[in-house]
């Protein structure tokens, strides 16, 4: 479909593909739930800034729209920009805070930068000639070299979008920042976009994928899993920990499309298929959940003022709504089991299982080493969650300022409340009938790809989830649930009808040491010790302990990431270096511009005659 | 129904393995008190005990919250449902495909979770010290575990213990040396996943020096009984499960009534030898250092992907 | 694959293992139990090689190594480290996870360098040449990252074990003459070895290879 919009002879131009309906699926649903929530976390907020984050999340709604639905070039970057400033906007809605404000900086700055590579590699792929739109794009033929020369400007442009390493840093900074339902629409669906762009560029615009490319995807996929979750595990501010966590979860979904690749690069389209599957998926899990989490994150806020993990302590008594949701929202990225999150890791667990189809010998020995990589960052996940579920919401309340603290805390009012049971319900519809999703990713994969799974793949039905073959890997959350549900209710019951369902209530056991306080809990750092002397080198840590002689011992921990040091410092002081030279052409003087200006003029006559 | 004894088959199976884990639990004990040179005690005594604890009151702590007193019927519904996937005395049961090896390893990754969940809720030092220990040491032998699985998926081509058995168990004798490393490596993660030593002593009483009794520190009565039923499940399971990939001979096929007498003998025998054979390994070695416990755990972790590299060379 | 390669295959992946357990060990009795193990292992290996390919002269290298590296290397290093006193090393250069996960990138890149050589070969254990190739490379990095002078030698033996592997594996054994005098060098420079660990200790009263770094000019 054409609009007359835009500039003359540019006219915009949309379509709507089994892709581009898959990811409008994904915007539709997850941000019903977060519209939903955020009707009422906003209700407080003076009318004049009411109507202004109204009119700049609806932007923003609309602009992730149009970039899944453009067909050209150009309205795909105007929407991309568009997407990136309203964000921003929204972002530094508390601009008062010169914290907040750095942040939005930093996340423009990327934002632009990640924009010029997209422009760029657009530029690569038209060649010259022909039109924008990307039915021409698509039947371009490019040489190898520059086809690679495109691959890599969109993956470093989306890939800074999306959150992976390098380029990573606006993330932990930018979603704590900005207020929680826009953070769930940050990280739940704008850096899905990234990842549609990709797939939209590399698979259905370059074509041609080589096993090359998979390879660095995978590289760079599994580096930023391990990098995420790890920093992750050493935050104890709940939504720097949560961003961290998502870019974990690009790696996961970079894992599955590097996987695809090298498979499609080898001419095995059928378990390519399988991988791109498993990515996509999982990138509509991640939407789900993680939104879902932030959400919760949001109420734990604003509910009760406390923001550091450290200072909480026992809300699953003041908050029941909010932490059964936000239970099911850590177990499902703890990629457990019957949830959403474990069928898409599964997914990519059985595509790397395909590792013996390649012919290449050192490649087939390596794919299961990055399946080995997401073991353990799924791991590493359910200890981080498990982490912050028990600091948060168990226990005891631990020290708080007196203002704020869980003493105060009220639950979530119903607009939040329906906001996360519809997030939450997505998570078990996810993960307890995946085959549905499967089937029609299936059609997506076909489209893109020219074949999908293999036949014996297809007898896929509400029960039994089959990627490949039955007698090869099957998989049934249904069945899994009701057996656990059934054992739990029958052992009840058996339980107390042959001997009894006696409670007493008593202190905790204190092992003779009656003056326990909630203080003696573990605090988050604290339950980060052990990886912190597993992973010591990974991190760049400046810690104070306290020595036998302090009148006041205190224990300071500060953890920074080492891309700071090794790649943004660097290139923000080569910037100012540079930027010093070019400085000298502002002398300040008239007669300097005017000698500028006359020097062009004559530069220009000469050369142009 | 036309698969009336592949579900006959499941709940006897299901039913047998529920009631003979504390036996194994007992076995094991009575052989480390043989080689400790103690008086052994009763065979039947993890009965005696899980009776004991059923007739009890339950002692709750004040605060806490409902996920602590759900959380020991879910480890029991966990390991149950693991009970009914591996392969203990048939193949081909109708609830195996359910969930594959991968599977397997999220439903004890799910039990180990809610479990260190439920430490934490009482708020004490030593339910974090349970949790936090626990999860370290969750962290390493769960990728250790998948590794090891996926050698046994490569070398039979499917994730579906079923296959994998049927696979290894037909096929002509042949020495894999990928799966020399994976059993190795496969023990190790036994060990560390079921608080034996040398990562965790099941019989201390000191509370600094536990893993996973810190864990259910605070359970009682009826509730202990279900977590200390589901532990011997959970033993039971990763026996079963090694002899599924390691020595899978004798395993019958669902619906062979036949060959079930055999099938029992076989895993009679099967688990007097594993039990003995943990009992030593207690007895010999020693707890390590918690500390060292990562090393321990990364050396499995690296033995099976060393395992996976070399089926690739082997066969390739 | 017959009976035959198959073990063959087995004893190769056990001399693997036991190289990464060398990598890891701490205590350097066990190394040398270990590289005892190793040594008995390459013997069985010839062993079997010998009696399935009827090449006799295999029997003969063998009977040198059970000689040689299960029994007599053992004993000796057994009284060095009685008399020089040692027990334990210290830590390593670099942790014992770094290691070993050094030794898994070492191992993936020895069996990738060996896998087009393997095709070439046509005797009854080419698949073992890449496993013999990352012995080497482990016993080579384990004398990089020990601290101490008796491992860095069981080092330096394992790798000779592991050439040996590769030369059985590949063409049958080395010429009887050529593992004659390799058999020789390797005695003769356990004994020197020896001679210098009692010159180290006198020196620096200890076997810590840091001290070493003294002698530089500075």
């Amino acid at each position: 479909m054409t609009l007359p919009l835009g500039l003359p002879d540019l006219p915009f131009h949309l379509r709507i593909d089994g892709l581009a309906g898959f990811f409008l699926l994904l915007l539709g649903s997850v941000s019903a739930g977060i519209t939903l929530y955020a009707a009422g976390f906003f209700r407080e907020e003076t009318a004049a800034r009411l109507t202004l984050i109204t009119l700049q999340y609806h932007v923003f709604l609309a602009s992730m729209a149009m970039v899944l639905l453009a067909d050209d070039a150009y309205l795909f970057m105007v929407a991309w920009e568009t997407m990136a400033l309203s964000s921003y906007f929204l972002v530094t809605t508390d601009h008062r805070l010169p914290a907040i404000r750095s942040a939005g900086f930093l996340y423009l700055l990327i934002a632009h930068l990640g924009a010029i590579a997209i422009l760029l590699c657009f530029g690569v792929m038209h060649g010259g000639h022909g039109d924008y739109t990307f039915s021409a794009l698509r039947t371009a033929e490019l040489t190898p070299v520059w086809a690679s020369v495109a691959f890599l400007l969109a993956f470093f442009g989306f890939g800074a979008k999306a959150g992976m390493i390098p380029l990573h840093a606006w993330l932990p900074e930018a979603h704590p920042a900005a207020p929680s339902p826009v953070s769930a629409l940050m990280s739940g669906i704008m850096i899905k976009t990234a990842i549609y762009g990709m797939v939209r560029v590399i698979y259905d615009l370059i074509g041609g994928v080589r096993w090359e490319w998979g390879i660095l995807v995978l590289v760079i996929g599994a580096g930023t899993t391990l990098f995420g979750v790890l920093y992750a595990l050493m935050q104890h501010d709940l939504k720097r920990l949560l961003a961290y966590h998502s870019v974990e979860n690009i790696g996961i979904i970079l894992l599955g499309l590097g996987m695809s690749m090298v498979f499609i690069g080898f001419g095995q389209t059928a378990a390519g298929a399988l991988g791109l599957i498993a990515a996509l998926y999982h990138t509509l899990n991640h939407a789900v959940f993680k939104a879902l989490l932030f959400l919760g994150a949001g109420s734990i806020l604003h509910d009760s003022g406390l923001r550091n993990l450290n200072d909480m302590g026992g809300l699953i008594r003041r908050m029941p709504n909010t932490a059964f949701y936000f239970l099911i929202g850590a177990l499902a990225i703890s990629a457990l089991p019957p949830l959403n999150g474990f069928v898409s890791e599964w997914l990519t667990f059985q595509t790397a299982l395909q590792a013996p189809l390649i012919d290449h010998g050192v490649v087939r020995s390596i794919l299961p080493l990055f399946a080995a990589t997401l073991a353990l960052a799924g791991a590493l996940t359910a200890m981080c969650f498990v982490k912050v579920y028990g600091i948060a919401f168990l226990g005891q309340t631990r020290n708080a300022p007196a203002e704020a603290g869980a003493r105060a805390a009220h639950d979530c009012g119903a607009a939040e409340r329906f906001g996360m049971a519809w997030l939450a319900a997505g998570c078990f519809f996810l993960g307890l009938f995946p085959a549905a999703f499967l089937l029609m990713l299936n059609r997506v994969c076909e489209a893109l790809l020219g074949s999908g799974l293999p036949e014996t793949a297809l007898v896929s039905n509400w029960l039994w989830l089959v990627p490949t073959a039955p007698a090869q890997a099957s998989y049934s959350a249904v069945i899994f649930l009701l057996v656990i549900l059934a054992v739990t209710l029958v052992t009840f019951f058996l339980v107390r009808r042959f001997y009894h369902g006696r409670v007493r209530l008593a202190a905790p056991w204190d092992c003779g040491f009656p003056a326990q306080t909630s203080r003696m809990q573990d605090t988050a750092d604290a339950f980060g010790q052990p990886i912190r002397h597993v992973f010591g080198p990974l991190y760049r840590m400046r810690r104070i302990l306290p020595g036998p002689d302090d009148a006041r011992p205190r224990y300071e921990l500060e953890i920074e990431d080492r891309h700071w040091y090794w790649i943004y410092l660097p290139v923000a002081r080569l910037a100012g270096w540079i930027s010093a030279k070019v400085a000298l052409l502002q002398q300040g003087r008239i007669s300097i511009y005017l000698l500028y200006s006359f020097v062009t003029l004559i530069a220009l006559l000469i050369f142009v005659r | 129904m036309d698969n009336a004894p592949g579900f006959a088959f499941q709940i006897l199976q299901s039913v047998f393995v529920v009631l003979a884990a504390p036996l194994v639990m007992g076995w094991v004990n009575q052989c480390r008190a043989r080689l400790q040179n103690r008086s052994a005690p009763s065979l039947w005594l993890p009965y005696y005990t899980l009776a004991k604890l059923f007739h009890k009151d339950a002692v709750i702590a004040r605060d806490a919250s409902p996920l602590f007193r759900i959380t020991p019927y879910i480890l029991f519904g966990c390991m149950w449902l693991a009970a009914g996937i591996v392969p203990v005395l048939a193949t081909g049961l109708p609830f195996a495909p359910a969930a594959d090896v991968i599977a397997l390893v999220g439903v004890f990754a799910l039990a180990r979770v809610f479990a260190a969940l439920a430490a934490m809720d009482i708020g004490t030092s030593f339910g974090g010290l349970g949790a936090r220990r626990e999860m370290l040491i969750g962290f390493l032998a769960e990728p250790a575990m998948l590794m090891t699985m996926f050698t046994a998926a490569f070398i039979s081509g499917s994730t579906q213990l079923t296959t994998i058995v049927d696979t290894l168990a037909h096929r002509e004798f042949a020495i894999y040396p990928s799966l020399a490393f994976a059993g190795l490596a496969f023990l190790m993660v036994l060990l560390a996943e079921n608080a034996r030593i040398p990562i965790d002593n099941p019989a201390t009483h000191l509370e600094l020096t536990m893993i996973h009794e810190a864990m259910i520190l605070e359970y009682s009565a009826r509730h202990l009984a279900l977590i200390e039923w589901a532990v011997a499940i959970k033993l039971f399971a990763y026996m079963t499960i090694g002899f599924a990939l390691f020595v899978p001979w004798g395993i019958a096929e669902a619906g062979d009534w036949a060959a079930l007498p055999l099938a029992f003998a076989a895993l009679a025998f099967k688990l007097a030898v594993a039990g003995a054979g943990l009992a030593l390994i207690e007895t010999v070695l020693a707890k390590m250092r918690l500390l060292l416990a990562p090393e321990f755990l990364s050396t499995a972790f690296l033995l099976a992907v060393l395992g996976m590299l070399i089926h690739f060379l082997v066969s390739g | 694959m017959s009976l035959a390669s198959q073990l063959v295959n087995l004893l190769a992946a056990l001399l693997l293992l036991i190289a990464f357990a060398m990598l890891s060990q701490r205590r350097i009795l066990t190394l040398i139990h270990l590289f005892a193990w190793q040594g008995a292992a390459l013997a069985a290996a010839t062993f079997i090689v010998a009696y399935s390919t009827g090449q006799d002269h295999l029997y003969f290298s063998a009977v040198l190594t059970v000689v040689l590296k299960v029994i007599l290397i053992p004993w000796v290093l057994h009284r060095l480290i009685d008399l020089l006193n040692i027990r334990w090393d210290v830590e390593t250069l670099i942790n014992i996870p770094t290691t070993m996960l050094l030794g898994i990138g070492l191992a993936i890149f020895a069996f990738a360098l060996a896998a087009p050589i393997s095709q070439m070969a046509d005797t009854l254990t080419r698949s073992t040449l890449g496993i013999a190739l990352a012995s080497v490379l482990l016993s080579f990095l384990m004398m990089i990252v020990r601290r101490k002078a008796v491992p860095q030698v069981i080092g330096f033996l394992a790798m000779e074990n592991g050439l040996f592997l590769a030369a059985t594996s590949a063409t049958y054994g080395m010429p009887l003459v050529v593992e004659l005098g390799v058999a020789l060098d390797v005695l003769v420079g356990t004994f020197i070895f020896g001679i210098f660990f009692f010159h180290i200790r006198e020196q620096f009263d200890s076997l810590d290879i840091r001290h070493m770094e003294k002698l530089k000019e500075d």
